[in-house]
Parts: C-alpha cells; sequence; structure tokens
C-alpha cells in the first residue's frame, strides 16, 4: 500500500487537536491545507520538521494554505510539544484508533508503530494535488510543499485568465 | 537514490565570503548560532579552511530557528551589525565560540570585545533593518532543501554526510580534485 496520489479526494477526518478540542478536515473546504504526517514528538530540535514548518508559516499562509501536523501521539503529548517549540498551527492525534488516519492516506508504518514523514497538499476543493513520502529519519524539508503551493497557484492564475477572456 | 538538493540562490555580492573568490571549492553553511551542532561544526570548518588554503572559499547564511532559540535571530542580526562595521567574521567566530553566551548584554560586550562603535551596534540591533536579509537567507536555505541546522553546500551541492572534520574536509577534496 503506497500514499494516495494527487487526484484524488482527500479522506476526511476528525482528530484531537488538545484533549478538549477536535479539527476535522471538511472544515477547511475553500482553503488549500498541507498535512505533514510525522513519526513522532520531540525529535532533535537544530533537525525538527515541525519547528522549521512554523518557521515557514508566514510563506505557507501567503500561498493561502494551512498547516496541519499528524502523529500517533496523544493530545497531551502534542500540547506541551507545542508549547516548547512555540508552535502555533495544530499539532493532530492520530491515537484512537491508532493510525487509522494514516492508514487512511496510507502513510502508516505498521512495523514502526507510527506514520511515515509524508507530506499532501491539498486545493481548495479537497483533492490531493501533490504527495511526496519521506526516506524514513530524512526531514523532507519546506522546499517541496512551496513549489506545489506555487504550482497551484499558477493554475489557479491561469483559470482566473481564462475566465475573464 | 533521488539527486541531492541545489542551492537556489548563488553566491555573490550580498554574501559574507572568507578565501578567495576563484577558489575551486566554495563550503557553504546555513547556520543559527544558537544551535549547538553548529558550535560544534565550527572548529572543523575553521580546520577544513586551515588546511585546503587558498583552495577554499567559506560562505555564512542565516538560518536562525527562533522558535526553538531565542537569541538566535539577535546572535544573526549582531554578526550584521559587526558587518556594517567591517567585522562580520570576527563577530561570527565569536559568536560559534561563546558557547550560548548570546542574551543582548553577552552581545553588547561581544562589540566592546571586537572593538565596534557599540552605540551604532545598539542602535542597530534594536532597529529592525537586518530582519529582511536574514529571512532572505532563511528562505533561500528553505528552497535549497535546508531542513535543519547546519546544512553545508559543496560547489552548490547539499551535504547529506557527517558534520566532522574527516568527512567534511574529504568532501572538499573530492570537489577540488574534481573541479
Amino acid at each position: 500500500m503506497g500514499a494516495l496520489q494527487p487526484g484524488l479526494n482527500a479522506p476526511d477526518f476528525t482528530l484531537h487537536s488538545t484533549p478538549d478540542q477536535t479539527v476535522s478536515l471538511h472544515e477547511f473546504r475553500g482553503q488549500r491545507v498541507i498535512l505533514a504526517f510525522y513519526p513522532a514528538d520531540w525529535s532533535p530540535v537544530c533537525g525538527d520538521q515541525m519547528s522549521l514548518y512554523q518557521m515557514v508559516l508566514p510563506e505557507f499562509r501567503r500561498l493561502k494554505a494551512e498547516l496541519l501536523g499528524i502523529s500517533v501521539d496523544g493530545a497531551w503529548c502534542h500540547v506541551a510539544f507545542a508549547l516548547d517549540r512555540k508552535l502555533t498551527y495544530p499539532l493532530l492525534s492520530d491515537f484512537e484508533p491508532k493510525g487509522a488516519v494514516a492508514r487512511d492516506y496510507g502513510v502508516y508504518l505498521s512495523h514502526y508503530g507510527t506514520t511515515a514523514r509524508s507530506l499532501f497538499v491539498l486545493d481548495e476543493a479537497g483533492v490531493i494535488r501533490w504527495s511526496y513520502v519521506s526516506p524514513v529519519g530524512v526531514n523532507p524539508g519546506a522546499d517541496g510543499i512551496l513549489e506545489a503551493l506555487e504550482s497551484l497557484e499558477r493554475d489557479a492564475g491561469r483559470h482566473a485568465r481564462a475566465r475573464a477572456s | 537514490m533521488t539527486s541531492r538538493p541545489r542551492l537556489v540562490l548563488p553566491v555573490g555580492e550580498r554574501d559574507h565570503i572568507r578565501g578567495p573568490a576563484d577558489a575551486p571549492v566554495t563550503l557553504l553553511e546555513y547556520g543559527d548560532f544558537e544551535c549547538p551542532f553548529c558550535q560544534a561544526a565550527h572548529p572543523a570548518v575553521e580546520e577544513v579552511r586551515r588546511r585546503v588554503g587558498d583552495q577554499l572559499r567559506f560562505v555564512y547564511r542565516h538560518f536562525p530557528l527562533a522558535n526553538v532559540h531565542p537569541h538566535a535571530e539577535a546572535a544573526a542580526k549582531a554578526a550584521e551589525a559587526a558587518s556594517a562595521q567591517g567585522s562580520f567574521w570576527p563577530m561570527h567566530d565569536r559568536l560559534f565560540e561563546a558557547q550560548g553566551a548570546l542574551t543582548d548584554e553577552d552581545l553588547v560586550a561581544h562589540a566592546v570585545a571586537l572593538g565596534l562603535d557599540v552605540e551604532r551596534f545598539v542602535r542597530e540591533l534594536a532597529s529592525g533593518i537586518y530582519a529582511a536579509r536574514i529571512r532572505e537567507d532563511f528562505m533561500s536555505g528553505v528552497r535549497s532543501g535546508v531542513n535543519g541546522t547546519p546544512t553545508f553546500y559543496v560547489n552548490g551541492v547539499r551535504y547529506d554526510g557527517s558534520i566532522d572534520l574527516g568527512s567534511l574536509l574529504a568532501a572538499v577534496v573530492e570537489a577540488r580534485e574534481a573541479a
């Protein structure tokens, strides 16, 4: 089973972002969404993907995208991790049943018991437009996400011009 | 194996460069003065520079992970403020050798120790004048595939080896021989 590929509808989900709050994917319809599945909270600071994305968040927002981090860690763990790393975007807890959303997206690693480091960029209609699975242990960075969002932006521009003419 | 990411912003006038402009090898670092791995890499870089001599030019760009390193942004600004007074590299070396002494008071003490115009240094540090340049460095790194610090590029190609003297030196020597 591989990761869901571009062109498919992104499966909806509802997951806890904090012990008493949930986030559903369909709430983001009409916006671009980046789903960043990552293996676990608390990876070493200087190579931490989630911290890097916090720093790049203004660029993601400029390209009209919201970012959701997803791992199998519990909501309390996410709260502590987000506080420590000063992360302001939601970290979602794919905790019970464990990894169910990651399995829907084809990025659950059952022998590790975690999600693969994998990225999905969704358009305003909730369609997957780009996906990427990183080799285990490699932080994929943010350049691929930015390129995918810029490509969406170019497509949107072309469609707008086509409608106007 | 996927190809290694390449530097998207070529080395140019805007950069902090030490070593000859026509050196066959360019080693570029995206670094953060508060990152312990960057601090640990600094002596290795210095030793590579010493051994390879005028065959190498070294370039440093800022990649402060400000949300996890609360002093990293101010330290990057301090290096730029020192640069405005012709002292980028002395400040760069001092910040990495300061073992995390990077509070605002520490930064001023570094400026005093380097004999800078401290009034101007403090004024520039408090202003936002270097923020755009530091962000430009940072985003050029993001677009080049930097995913943590330090990240090195040898002749424009990301170096994915381990960050120790032997490995870095081997990569630089190999690039020199290929040049």
